[in-house]
This record gives structure tokens, sequence and C-alpha cells, in this order.
């Protein structure tokens, strides 16, 4: 899950889900999923705590610290924004 | 009366519910695939009851939701469908060609939480053959499609391509790009249903689909990342069958207008198998138990030469529809396979469609249009038709 194609996002810019998409757990699949058009994203793991972070204000930064808050004695930076790469590659977030 | 090996315990979903609210639809197109004899079917499930449905197929995990028809917005209930719908969970999609979408009723689905609108691109009159040309279309289909956009939904565009309009591809593309269209689907027609009382008139030939396809990816490389389009030959012109459905009862339940539950659009035509309504049973022993949903879940049903295949998962045997239109036996391959023995019923039509035909002035008296009228008409003649053939099955 950490392939990037080259698009960088920034750490000090706030994050969004993009408009088609939406967030939620489900019981059904105990994990927390995105909606978008005909479609599912299973949110394995760590995924789904990243993504019910994102609000439209937090950027890249405070979401890694609010992690680490909750997560503590993890480094999990370079996790988080490989994970944020990765979605940001995929078109389920925006800057 | 369940299967071995269908234990209702590990079954799975559904995940995407398709709501065929309604059959009524302005429209009148060759190609549709509602049942043929839907003006023969019982009264349309009320608001209530579709929410009940929706709240019981929810429970079992379903995450989207289609709202189509008929054309859905023929009913003046779809807002609160949509707002109920979108506050269970569910992700919901309007399915529709665009007529009834007023700037009111988009308002309201928005509000309502809806997720996407699909808009169709179709024959919506009678005059196939200058249907592109219809200022009335194009003008209508615009309209909505700036509304569609105003409310910041993606502009999805579904254009069911066949023999008759396959030619005007250029044209169609141009459309959907002076429409502001992101995704496209140019998918041809299958041929079930109307499709399949007129696949001798819909079906292209190798060289029209040649020809759609190379003008396809030209504009692909032209408009590159602007646009997506997808273009779907019919499964006529494969050697192997499509997953249908990605396998009966696996994923898709569909809900016809009058409350039937279906594993596709096109099941209640089996002869054999008794579907459940969503009148007389929950969702959950609908889709866990009912002996429709379990006839031909898993693989457990199949005969030679899938039985012993080694790519039987891959498709899992194809169609049980089309199967059983072709052969008269749904557990058979799906013909398209070119390992069942009944694959020259398939490269036969194939053949046929190599021919010249004449052209659409003259096909359009003699092209059966869906609509109430002929819909009765097919079902009279299904029904004698079972009379003298009980004993096939």
């Amino acid at each position: 899950m950490s392939e990037s194609s080259g698009s960088k996002i920034s750490e000090d810019a706030a994050v969004a889900l993009e408009k088609q998409f939406r967030f939620q757990f489900e019981p059904a699949q105990d994990s927390y999923v995105l909606l978008y058009p005909e479609g599912l994203i299973k949110l394995e793991g760590s995924a789904g705590e990243i993504i019910k972070r994102i609000d439209g204000e937090k950027t890249v930064s405070q979401i890694v610290a609010d992690l680490e808050a909750t997560f503590p004695g993890v480094d999990l930076r370079q996790d988080v924004i490989d994970f944020l790469e990765h979605a940001y590659a995929k078109g389920w977030i925006r800057q | 009366m369940q299967k071995a090996g269908s234990d209702s315990s590990k079954v799975t979903g559904p995940l995407w519910v398709n709501a065929e609210i309604t059959y009524k639809c302005p429209l009148h197109c060759v190609f549709c695939y509602n049942p043929v004899d839907y003006a023969t079917f019982g009264p349309e499930l009320t608001t209530e009851e579709w929410l009940k449905t929706f709240r019981e197929a929810r429970d079992l995990g379903a995450v989207q939701l289609g709202i189509s028809g008929g054309e859905p917005l023929m009913r003046d209930d779809v807002e609160i469908m949509v707002s109920e719908a979108s506050a269970m969970g569910y992700y919901v999609n309007l399915i529709t060609s665009g007529i009834g979408l007023t700037e009111k009723r988009i308002a309201a689905f928005k509000e309502g939480g809806l997720g996407q609108i699909q808009l169709s691109f179709q024959d919506s009159t009678k005059e196939l053959n200058d249907f592109l040309s219809s200022t009335r279309t194009f003008d209508l289909k615009s309209k909505v499609a700036k509304l569609i956009k105003q409310y910041e939904y993606p502009m999805v565009l579904n254009v069911v391509l066949h023999r008759l309009n396959i030619d005007h591809i250029q044209q169609i593309l141009e459309m959907a790009e002076a429409m502001g269209a992101e995704h496209v689907e140019l998918a041809n027609s299958q041929y079930y249903a109307w499709a399949m009382e007129n696949r001798k008139y819909l079906m292209p030939s190798r060289k029209q689909l040649e020809h759609a396809e190379e003008v396809t990816n030209r504009f692909r490389d032209r408009v590159g990342n602007k646009m997506k389009v997808y273009f779907v030959v019919p499964d006529y012109y494969s050697t192997r069958p499509k997953k249908c459905m990605n396998g009966w009862g696996v994923v898709f339940l569909n809900v016809a207008a009058d409350g039937l539950a279906l594993p596709c659009h096109e099941a209640r035509m089996l002869p054999g198998l008794e579907f459940p309504n969503v009148r007389d049973h929950d969702v959950r022993w609908i889709w866990q138990e009912s002996p429709g949903f379990t006839a031909y879940r898993g693989d457990g049903w199949m005969k030679e030469p899938c039985k012993s295949c080694p790519e039987k998962e891959n498709d899992l045997g194809g169609c049980r529809c089309q199967a059983f239109m072709l052969t008269g036996d749904a557990a058979n391959a799906d013909p398209v396979c070119d390992k069942s023995p009944y694959h020259h019923l398939i490269t036969e039509q194939v053949e046929l469609a190599q021919q010249p035909q004449p052209p659409a002035a003259e096909i359009k008296p003699i092209i059966l249009f869906r609509d109430d009228k002929n819909s009765r008409k097919l079902a009279d003649k299904e029904a004698a038709h079972r009379g003298d053939t009980t004993a096939v099955t």
C-alpha cells in the first residue's frame, strides 16, 4: 500500500475526502470502508484510523500528531504519509 | 430446501441492492432490459414497503443502492427513498434518463444525500434513425447535464450501443464531451428481454465494432484524463462467458417494482424457480435461504463441461439466463463459452450479424419498441409457449 505515482502531498496543507467518497464503519465487515459510486474500499488496519481523522481541516502533520497521541510510543509518521500518498494517487482524498 | 454446500451462516452479502422502483417509462427503447411482460405485473411496492426492504438489506450489510426502473423519476417518492436510504448508510445511485429531473428534485436529492446520478443517453424517441440529430433529446440531456454539474455531481453518461447507432460513435462522443461528461460508458446492448426480441436488428457486425473501438481509442488519446471512456462489446463476440453478476446471489440483489426479489435483472424468466416477494418474506431469508437464491449459488449445480472445467471459478459458467434462453436449461454452460456444445448458437448469430441488414427506416415498422401494448402481446405469447412446453424443464 505504499506506491505513490510521484504525486506528493504537502504535510502542512489540510486534507479532505474527495467529494464522491463517503466514509463509515461497516459492522457486517467489521471494518471501516470508503464508499463511492458503485464501489467500496475496505480500509484494513490503520487505514481506517487515518481516514477517520480526515475532516477537511486537519493537515497531514496534525493527523500524524493525533494518531501518535492515540497510539503512543510508535513512530507513525512515515506510514501515515505513505498511506496518504497512496490515497491521494488513487483519488480518494484531495488537498 | 437448502442445497449442500450453501450453509446460510457462511453466506455473505448482498452488497448491492438494485431497486427497479417502477416499470413506467416515457421512453420505448428497443434494447430495454426490463422484463418483456412487465405490463402484466402486480402493483408497485409502496414507499413503506421499499423502505422496509432497504432496511432489511442494509442490516445484512448492503452498502450500495441503485434506484432505477423503468424511469424512477416517474414516482414522486424518490426524494424520500434517497434521504431515508442515505440515512440508513447506503451510498445511493440514481439511474435515470433525466426525464423529469427538475432543479427542485435534484436539490432535494442533494439535500437527502444522493451519491451519484447516472444519466443514460438513449433512443428516446421512436425516430430510430435520426435520434442523434434530435435536438429535443440533446437539449433535454444538456439541460440535465448542466443541473448535474451545478449540484456538483460527476457527470456519468451511459450510452447503449447497437447496430443502428454504433456508426455514430464519433457524434456520440462529441456530444458527451460537449455535455462535460467525466465518465462515459459505451456499452453494447446484451441480448436479454427486449434486446433479445430485437437481437437481429441490434447486433453490430465485426466491422462496426472495430470501427467504433478505433474511433473510441482515437478520442481517448485526444481527451486524455479529462474523460474516462469505457467500451463494452457484446458478449456474443467472446469465447469465454462473463462472470455474470459476480456469481448468483453473491453481491447483487435486484428487487422488481412488484416486490419480486431476484439475483439479477432477468432471472424472473427462469422456469421452475420460485422467487420470493419482499412483501411476504424478509430479505435475510430471501438472500440466505430461499430456493430461488440458493439454486445456482456456488458451483454445486454445475454440469459438464463446467463441472470439471479448470476455469470454472473464473466465470462460474457464465449467465444462467443466457444459458436458459439459448439452450433451454439454465444449468448448462453459457453458450458464449466455446467449450459449450451449444456454442454454435452464438456463432450462428454472430455470422448473421455480418450480413447486410435493411436500413433503419425499414426496420422501424418491424422492430419491437418497449411499450405496454407490446409487453402484453409478448406476455400472451410467452404464456402460450409455456403451456406447450412445460415438460421441458
